[in-house]
């Protein structure tokens, strides 16, 4: 489903990323974790198109299109999503309005009419349910006034509601308490299907205890310097990372 | 400006044989004030980016003959609020249009200044061209010198005056030319009441400028809307003062939104003169291509324990000019004042301009007072979101830049206005052309 070669990336001239290597097949979950300044948001933020990064080498296949050649509006409509480690407040613009235009651009561009009022507050509904989201939340603007795990849940709201082949989430236990993760986790597990995939970056095992990866990969200086079984996750844990430099 | 002077000497007589006699009786005193002052200098510190001399040239003309408005504008018109439950009044290049007198609540007047000053001279005389005297500068003057006829409305004690009146004024004509306008609104004690002004131009293959000076008194417990809307095309000069005379507890909202224009400079003076009064004093100027929207505001705290929300926001692109001028001043005896001023601005590009100088003169002590600030671009982390969420580029800027209006908008009391400006300034964000229903 995705194949990384030899990435390279850099932001304002500096070289984050230095040839990642990756190959990611539908039903499987993928941790990526490391050190603080590894590279494993710039990997997020590369595979979503943020502008401000420099792709200066290598390629990213995703469903047998080059990813590289789209816009991130492009890549969303083919079924990449990215849980931000920072949600986005935007203020004047509210969740429904937000939510609707998303959902109803996916749908555009896969030839389908866009849903009626009355269809798209059914869907919000149900996937609300989800994710235990208050249901006040999307009558405000998007993410503003949010508490920290309102807003982690909101991606996971989101993530529902667009359905994605390929879901990243960035360090989306970051600012949850143990109850909230639970709620985020299980949001995450209940969405999971054989024929999507999951990439979940983050700096501590304990998410890993909720959603069980098939595979942990050890990001380091911009490359994937070891990858494992689940046991690595808890020998990360242990060890810290000094050991595999 | 000697043209103009040598202009209203040879044709004194024209301009006063339509208009009441009283309305003539003001022109000695703004003459030899306009002569005296000319129009406001050009760089001087409170007109640095309006040129009116140059925006005004000579050559423009003028509509003397008042029995002739030209064109029928329930005819030509196009209303772009439509679904607006209001008393409907034309102004056609600075003339009334004369409708079937309307079913008014006892004692109210609407229609025409020179009607007016002939059935009520006593509030013609004590009420017209006061504040625009006393306050106004040679641009108010020069209104008073040539104006020959414009709108009053004008509410009794403790009348409440439910609908709503709209009033719009017309620009069409084949030639360059040049109308004064005038706008008289007297609300007694406990009088109520909602204005909508909106201001077009038909045509915009010729030059259309206009001075609209406006009085607007509110007496002890008065509420009063008013809001303008301002949807011309190019080609056009709107140059306005507005002065508001507020008595106790009276309250005011002056909402102005510029939605599309050519040269706009709005002047608005405030009086807060009686305890408990508030004022919401609002702009919203949406501008690209070359235009200019300059608001230069003035709030005067007289007294005690009065409120003033100022909140002007500015949206440019392409190779617009925006300026924000807002000053309050507080008077020694005007302890337990509210004063708070906002102007944010929002700049598609880097060849649009925003010059912003807001100013405080604070000279009580107990007082909350408030100015702020910000000039910015469309938020780029905001942007990428809705992008990585499959909003289109185009479709996430203008959901951000309709957003930004949000606050504006929200501060409209008149519901029917607030929806529809809704859609207009979605299509205008969208650069749809904006056409409209026809006025029923």
């Amino acid at each position: 489903m995705l194949k990384i070669k030899d990435l390279h990336a850099s932001i304002n001239g500096k070289e984050i990323l230095r040839g990642l290597n990756l190959e990611i097949q539908t039903g499987e979950v993928h941790a990526i974790m490391g050190p603080n300044g590894s590279g494993k948001s710039t990997l997020a933020a590369v595979l979503v198109g943020n502008p401000a990064f420099e792709v200066t080498k290598g390629e990213i296949v995703f469903k047998g299109q080059n990813l590289l050649e789209l816009s991130p509006e492009e890549r969303s409509c083919l079924g990449i999503f990215l849980s931000f480690q920072y949600p986005v407040e935007i203020p004047g613009v509210s969740m429904v309005n937000f939510m609707r235009t998303a959902v109803n651009e996916h749908r555009k561009r896969k030839g389908e009419q866009p849903l009626t009022a009355g269809e798209f507050l059914k869907m919000m509904r149900e996937k609300q349910s989800i994710v235990e989201l208050d249901k006040n939340l999307v009558n405000r603007s998007v993410n503003e006034g949010f508490s920290g795990g309102e807003k982690k849940r909101n991606e996971i709201f989101q993530m529902a509601m667009l359905d994605p082949d390929l879901a990243i989430l960035d360090e989306t236990d970051s600012g949850l308490d143990i109850d909230a993760l639970r709620i985020v986790a299980h949001g995450v597990n209940q969405l999971k299907r054989t024929d999507n995939a999951t990439i979940v970056i983050t700096h501590y095992q304990r998410l890993l205890d909720y959603i069980k990866p098939d595979f942990v990969h050890v990001l380091y200086h911009g490359q994937i310097i070891k990858t494992g079984n689940p046991e690595l996750a808890l020998e990360l844990e242990e060890k810290g990372y000094d050991w595999l430099k | 400006m000697k043209q103009y002077i040598d202009f209203f000497i040879s044709e004194r007589q024209k301009i006063d044989e339509f208009c009441s006699p009283l309305l003539n009786s003001f022109r000695e005193k703004a003459f030899e004030t306009f002569s005296r002052t000319g129009f406001p200098i050009y760089q001087s510190e409170d007109y640095q980016y309006t040129d009116v001399a140059g925006l005004l040239k000579d050559d423009l003309g003028f509509y003397l003959n008042l029995l002739q408005p030209g064109i029928n504008p329930h005819k030509v018109f196009y209303c772009n609020v439509p679904n607006l439950n209001a008393y409907k009044y034309f102004v056609v290049n600075g003339h009334f249009f004369q409708e079937p007198e309307k079913d008014l609540p006892s004692g109210v007047y609407l229609g025409s200044l020179n009607i007016f000053a002939e059935r009520h001279p006593d509030l013609f005389l004590r009420y017209y061209n006061q504040p625009a005297s006393q306050n106004g500068d040679g641009l108010t003057a020069f209104n008073t010198l040539f104006v020959q006829d414009g709108y009053v409305l004008y509410v009794p004690e403790n009348v409440v005056l439910e609908k709503a009146v709209q009033l719009t004024n017309i620009s069409a004509g084949n030639v360059d030319s040049l109308i004064n306008r005038r706008i008289l609104v007297i609300l007694e004690r406990g009088a109520q009441a909602k204005l909508l002004i909106c201001d077009h131009t038909n045509d915009d293959k010729v030059m259309s400028a206009a001075t609209q000076v406006t009085e607007i008194y509110a007496g002890e417990n008065a509420f009063f809307d008013y809001y303008e809307l301002e949807e011309s095309g190019g080609n056009t000069v709107r140059l306005t003062n507005n002065f508001v005379r507020q008595s106790a507890s009276s309250s005011v909202i002056l909402n102005n939104i510029t939605l599309s224009n050519g040269f706009t400079r709005n002047n608005y003076q405030i009086d807060l003169t009686g305890k408990r009064a508030e004022t919401y004093l609002s702009g919203l100027a949406i501008a690209d291509a070359q235009q200019t929207i300059d608001n230069f505001t003035l709030i005067n705290h007289h007294a005690s324990d009065c409120r003033s929300n100022e909140l002007f926001k500015y949206l440019l692109d392409e190779e617009a000019t925006g300026v924000f001028n807002g000053k309050i001043i507080v008077s020694p005896n005007a302890q337990k004042t509210e004063a708070y001023q906002s102007n944010r601005n929002l700049l598609g590009n880097r060849l649009c301009r925003m010059y912003s100088q807001p100013k405080l003169e604070i000279n009580a002590d107990d007082v909350k007072c408030s100015h702020g600030m910000t000039t910015g671009q469309l938020d780029e982390a905001a942007l990428l979101y809705m992008r990585s969420r499959g909003i289109s580029k185009e479709e996430a800027i203008l959901m951000l830049k309709f957003a930004f209006t949000g606050d504006v908008l929200k501060g409209i009391r008149l519901e029917g206005l607030r929806d529809r400006l809704t859609l207009l300034i979605e299509k205008r964000l969208r650069g749809e052309l904006i056409k409209c229903q026809e006025c029923i």
